[in-house]
């Protein structure tokens, strides 16, 4: 009798020890080759793009969905590799405080309101990240929000005391190793065997959501004289990016992968709200067209005033002489008044684009963009019309009435022509050293291309730049989404195996989610 | 954008399934231990079971059988594409049975059954790559059998009795594959229905053309499950009209297939027995799984199962007067189709090797024990019937391995 008791224990023992095993297991260590890549100690510098940053905030379920630290799950299974550590944010509201006070906007969130869902910040709980609380120990993860090229060598970068003047970055004040650390110097330290660089975006990137305020700097190498908005010289952009580069190599991390600057024409922040949705009715556009041609009238009369030849001041002021028709049309925008443009206005040509935060009410319903026209404007186009001469008052009355979208709502050609023009020459520096250095390279502009294009089919549907409903990119427009971010890790994982001849695996995109639905 | 939320309303109830494959054959540790065969085999009262005509053959006035089993079983699954990889971490199940059977004289009997048939407890990591289909599960259903068992002539017995079912069920899975609070906790839902009673048969022959010789026929009928007025538990949901999902009831069926058995039991000598049967399950019926919800929404999920068999083999040897050695082998056809291969039941073809030994403790009392090891080729399958909350079909597949060991005690008491 025991015995058999004993027996069925042994039969009990082998029940244990009995556990599904699979003929090819992908969690063992050599179902897939890190080739000649070593991932055991990855750090990522960037800017926003590699913080995880996301519907114009950071909160902890992006920074989880960051394309680095997606990079360092697929790592993992492919080599036994350390911890991959993020400056975690304190919630998921987003959001910053300095000393209890808020200086930055929670997430944007997909609200249902009365006309439907629209983006706005999250109200469902209080930010509580703050940033003088610094976080002890390095971070694999240094992406910084709102970082240029030259940033990430900048000492002091991550000073708390310099946030209230902007003389500092927030994000990196909660995470620097000291208040003269410079965001490179804090990646060296950590004895990297492998990295990843995306930066120079905003070097170009303020500028254009400014809608080209700010000044375009190439010429000038001192960047301690720019402006957040300001394009960055091309050289200094260089001089950064190579530093970064060999600072980074030098530390021990020979591979990595650099990642470009993709073109803002791609992104929904510009692509949204389209330059011909003035849309008329077919009397709606006799009346504009009549009042641009009583402006241009009006114009005439005045340089015949200042002794201009009559055919001279005609051909100069047949231009505001701007006609409408029924259907869409391209706003007006205001340019700076030149000898040729005296009046400082225009229709906005095919390429020019409106930023996603213009006052889309205002466009729609007061005139904005086209003209602004008062009862007391009609009353002066009567008096025009019947043949009478208006006063000097009235005159004016009639050309101020003039609506132009705002140099801050819109990126006209030559701001655009600024932008791609440091954005082609950043691109060609970054590609050069990924060359010279035997890096990996992903052409993250073409990415974002093709989801501004016909989009990238997915298991789920096809991911698009389309904004809000397309997929890639968060509600702020600029920044991606967690499928969008894993579209990129998926893009550098490619660079890297084809470079280093790697197996590493890719994700499934469609398992990242995408725009956060929520009334709260 | 609010269309395509609500769309997941119906995605939802498209994913909402029970289990599929869902039959345990652990009804006896003396039919177990020979491969689970016994629709002619005399042996206890574990026939009111596999045979209720064969009880009117047993030697004794009263014999009773009763045991219980552990189920533990393990499914592993990996995508060798992504890297990703799952395993299970199902509770023991425990099936057990009893078995009464009396005999009122040489001709008639009767008895009572207890019996666990069907059941499946299957409980992946939460959040896991196929959340969307299924984080656990657990099914579970009772049936309880009087029954009379009846010598018409010398060569042919009959028996059979009504069968009263009482089940439950419990299911949660993901709504899809990124919904998820502000907080990232993934919106799931919980449907549990207990208490679910129906009613059904089973019958059976027993042919004795030698005395060495038995063949036996068994069928139990097809027993439908209604949970009407189950409870749909809605967790993690935004707070945003683009995603509405209360908690509410459902009504939903599920059928219990109907068995046919036949077999046959031969006698070589004194020492030795050699059973065979084979089971017909009637898969067909689980056709698709149509779940209505409180507020009208009615899915149809398909799930095209097919009819499919079990071929059974099993030996019996008396080693001494006391000791009793069983071993047997059974083939495990799956009812689920290519293409439908759902982890909440993740079955394919299926070999079981099984052994056991009954001891005879007293004149009265044996000790039944039985194991089984239940082997599963690794497979590559798919499930290809999930619609995502934009309408669009997303096959879930990857490569599975099962395994099971069922280690059973039971006893037999003769009176």
């Amino acid at each position: 009798m025991k015995n058999y008791i004993k027996y069925i224990g042994i039969l009990a023992l082998g029940m244990v020890a009995c556990e599904p095993e699979f003929e090819n297991p992908v969690d063992e260590q050599d179902a897939f080759s890190t080739g000649e890549a070593d991932f055991s100690n990855y750090v990522a510098l960037g800017n926003s793009l590699t913080a995880g940053y996301a519907d114009n905030a950071l909160y902890i379920t992006g920074q989880e969905n960051s394309y680095p630290n997606i990079l360092s799950q697929q790592f993992a299974k492919a080599q036994e590799t350390g911890v991959f550590l993020q400056p975690l944010m304190a919630d998921n509201a987003g959001g910053l405080l300095y000393n209890g006070t808020q200086i930055a906007n929670t997430r944007l969130v997909l609200a249902v309101g009365a006309n439907g869902p629209a983006p706005r910040n999250y109200t469902g709980s209080q930010p509580t990240t703050e940033v003088t609380n610094r976080l002890s120990g390095s971070f694999n993860n240094m992406g910084v929000p709102g970082a240029k090229s030259f940033h990430l060598l900048a000492p002091g970068y991550g000073n708390p005391a310099g946030v209230p003047a902007g003389a500092s970055n927030p994000y990196f004040a909660r995470f620097a190793s000291g208040d003269n650390a410079t965001v490179l110097a804090d990646a060296v330290a950590q004895n990297p065997t492998f990295f990843t660089l995306w930066i120079g975006n905003n070097d170009v990137l303020g500028y254009a959501t400014s809608g080209g305020t700010g000044e375009d700097r190439t010429g000038n190498l001192d960047p301690s004289t720019y402006n957040s908005n300001d394009i960055t010289d091309p050289q200094v952009f260089g001089s950064a990016y190579s530093t970064i580069v060999n600072s980074m190599i030098t530390a021990g991390a020979d591979e990595g992968v650099l990642l470009n600057i993709p073109d803002v024409t791609n992104i929904p922040y510009f692509t949204t709200v389209p330059n011909n949705a003035l849309v008329l009715t077919a009397e709606q556009a006799a009346g504009l067209t009549g009042y641009f041609q009583a402006v241009a009238g009006i114009f005439t009369q005045y340089l015949m005033s200042q002794n201009v030849p009559a055919e001279q001041a005609q051909a100069l002021a047949s231009q505001y002489a701007i006609t409408f028709s029924e259907g869409p049309n391209r706003f007006i925008i205001d340019v700076p008044a030149t000898q040729m443009n005296p009046l400082g206005f225009r229709q906005m040509t095919q390429e020019e684009l409106l930023l996603l935060t213009i006052n889309q009410t205002a466009l729609r319903e007061q005139g904005y963009g086209s003209a602004a026209i008062t009862p007391q404007v009609m009353e002066v186009l009567g008096m025009l019309q019947a043949g009478q001469q208006p006063s000097q008052e009235q005159a004016q009355l009639v050309l101020d009435a003039v609506n132009g979208i705002d140099d801050g709502d819109a990126l006209d050609a030559s701001e655009l022509e600024a932008i791609n023009t440091a954005r082609t020459k950043y691109n060609q520096i970054i590609q050069q050293l990924a060359q010279a250095n035997g890096l990996a390279f992903v052409d993250a502009a073409a990415l974002l291309q093709e989801t501004a294009g016909g989009g990238i089919v997915y298991d789920g549907g096809t991911l698009t730049s389309t904004f809000a409903t397309g997929g890639a990119f968060s509600l702020d427009g600029v920044h991606l989404t967690p499928r969008g971010y894993a579209l990129v890790a998926n893009r550098i994982i490619d660079a890297i195996n084809s470079t280093y001849n790697a197996t590493v695996p890719k994700v499934n995109i469609g398992y990242y989610g995408t725009i956060t639905p929520s009334n709260d | 954008m609010r269309k395509i939320f609500i769309l997941m309303a119906f995605a939802l109830a498209s994913a909402v399934t029970y289990a599929g494959g869902y039959r345990v054959g652990v009804q006896g540790q003396r039919a177990l231990a020979m491969g689970h065969t016994g629709v002619a085999v005399v042996n206890s009262a574990e026939l009111g079971f596999f045979n209720p005509a064969g009880l009117v053959h047993l030697e004794n006035q009263l014999t009773i059988s009763a045991g219980v089993s552990a189920v533990f079983s393990e499914v592993a699954w990996q995508n060798s594409v992504t890297g990703e990889t799952a395993r299970t971490d199902n509770p023991a199940g425990t099936p057990f049975y009893f078995n009464a059977s009396y005999k009122l004289n040489d001709n008639l009997a009767v008895g009572l059954s207890v019996y666990t048939p069907y059941g499946s407890t299957v409980k992946w990591e939460d959040d896991w790559a196929g959340s969307h289909l299924v984080n656990n599960i657990e099914l579970q259903a009772i049936y309880i059998q009087p029954l009379v068992s009846y010598q018409i002539a010398d060569f042919v017995s009959i028996g059979g009795g009504p069968i009263f079912v009482t089940g439950s069920v419990n299911f949660n899975r993901n709504l899809t594959r990124t919904l998820s609070d502000i907080e990232g906790n993934r919106s799931n839902v919980t449907i549990d229905a207990s208490g679910v009673n129906e009613f059904g048969w089973s019958a059976g022959a027993l042919f004795t053309p030698t005395e060495a010789l038995k063949v036996g026929v068994n069928y139990r009928s097809e027993i439908i499950m209604n949970a009407e007025g189950g409870e749909a538990d809605f967790e993690n949901i935004p707070n945003t009209p683009l995603a509405p999902f209360q908690d509410t009831t459902f009504d939903a069926e599920l059928p219990l297939p109907a068995e046919l058995t036949v077999g046959l039991s031969y006698e070589l000598n004194e020492k030795w027995l050699l059973a065979f049967d084979l089971n017909r399950t009637f898969w067909g019926v689980y056709e698709s799984l149509d779940i209505t919800f409180a507020n009208g929404t009615v899915s149809s999920n398909p799930r095209a199962y097919e009819d499919s068999n079990t071929w059974r083999f099993g030996a019996q040897y008396a080693a001494t007067e006391k000791l009793t050695l069983r071993a047997g082998y059974y083939l495990d056809e799956s009812p689920v189709q290519p293409g439908y291969f759902a982890p909440e039941t993740p079955r394919n073809d299926s070999m079981g090797f099984t052994g056991g030994l009954s001891l005879d403790v007293t004149s009265r009392l044996a000790i039944d024990a039985s194991f089984a090891y239940i082997r599963f080729d690794e497979v590559d399958a798919s499930y290809n019937h999930y619609f995502d909350e934009n309408g669009q079909n997303i096959p879930f597949g990857g490569t599975y391995k099962s395994v099971a060991f069922i280690p059973g005690l039971g006893v037999t008491y003769k009176m």
